[in-house]
């Protein structure tokens, strides 16, 4: 199932719906790497509440498309991490090391504000 | 009560179908929401062993009871996982077994990961011929 992507002000919101296949992942990150450019976003969100497991292939996936937006000029925070999968992650020794995550969307937008506050060129 | 699933394993789709299976399975033998997810965890990372190294195989996973050469003490209801395939084989499977080591392009995390996940662990690997891996979790004691 395709991850709707919704565009919010300079963010893009990637909200995962439901179990992902390998499949998904993948063209998650390659819509993502589109939108990016796109929009001229400079945070991304992804959402991933609903995921019941986080394995070593969704862990690799991630991080490479938080670090390939990085590239891009974009910051993104993984939010939603349920306790659970965050404690199996623990166990299977995968971290997301390099890459925001935040507790909520709420708490997402907060982190990418932060991230992606724009100092003035001109000092005004 | 259904106690038996079996989950053929073709594709990366199959791998999500495995856990879930998994998953219900593990509900009905009474385990908790963390337990569940550690033990779905673990069949995720044998069925994608099976995609990335074997191309097909199939897992099944059924209700166990403990014998006394166990070494949790024997009479414990668990949860009993076989991920088996025909593919080449693993040439060293105590490397293979070793936290970070990986043949392909993964984190080398899936064999390690998995028997951390689980309380019991065992792997048959035969060179051209395919590979078992059988690994189990108990239920807490009441």
């Amino acid at each position: 199932m395709q991850v709707p992507i919704l565009k919010q002000g300079g963010y893009l919101i990637a909200s995962i719906q439901s179990v992902l296949s390998d499949a998904d992942l993948l063209q998650l990150r390659d819509s993502l790497g589109d939108r990016v450019g796109e929009f001229r976003s400079r945070g991304v969100i992804i959402d991933v509440t609903v995921l019941d497991v986080i394995d070593s292939f969704a862990t690799r996936m991630l991080r490479a498309i938080a670090h390939m937006l990085k590239l891009r000029g974009a910051e993104t925070v993984i939010v939603g991490i349920q306790p659970d999968v965050a404690f199996a992650m623990v166990q299977l020794g995968l971290t997301l090391e390099g890459v925001g995550t935040a507790l909520d969307l709420e708490e997402g937008l907060a982190y990418l504000d932060t991230k992606t506050k724009r100092i003035p060129a001109d000092g005004n | 009560m259904e106690t038996e699933a079996q989950t053929e394993i073709h594709s990366a789709a199959d791998i999500v179908t495995a856990r879930q299976r998994g998953r219900t399975l593990a509900l009905q033998l009474g385990f908790n929401g963390a337990e569940v997810t550690l033990i779905a965890a673990a069949i995720s990372e044998v069925a994608r062993n099976i995609v990335d190294h074997a191309k097909k195989g199939e897992i099944v996973m059924s209700s166990v009871m403990s014998s006394a050469t166990s070494n949790s003490g024997s009479g414990r209801r668990g949860i009993q996982i076989i991920a088996r395939d025909e593919g080449p084989g693993i040439p060293d499977v105590a490397q293979a077994m070793q936290y970070g080591y990986s043949t392909r392009r993964g984190l080398g995390v899936g064999l390690p990961g998995a028997k951390w996940l689980m309380d019991e662990f065992d792997i048959d690997s035969r060179l051209g011929r395919g590979t078992t891996v059988t690994m189990k979790k108990w239920l807490p004691y009441k």
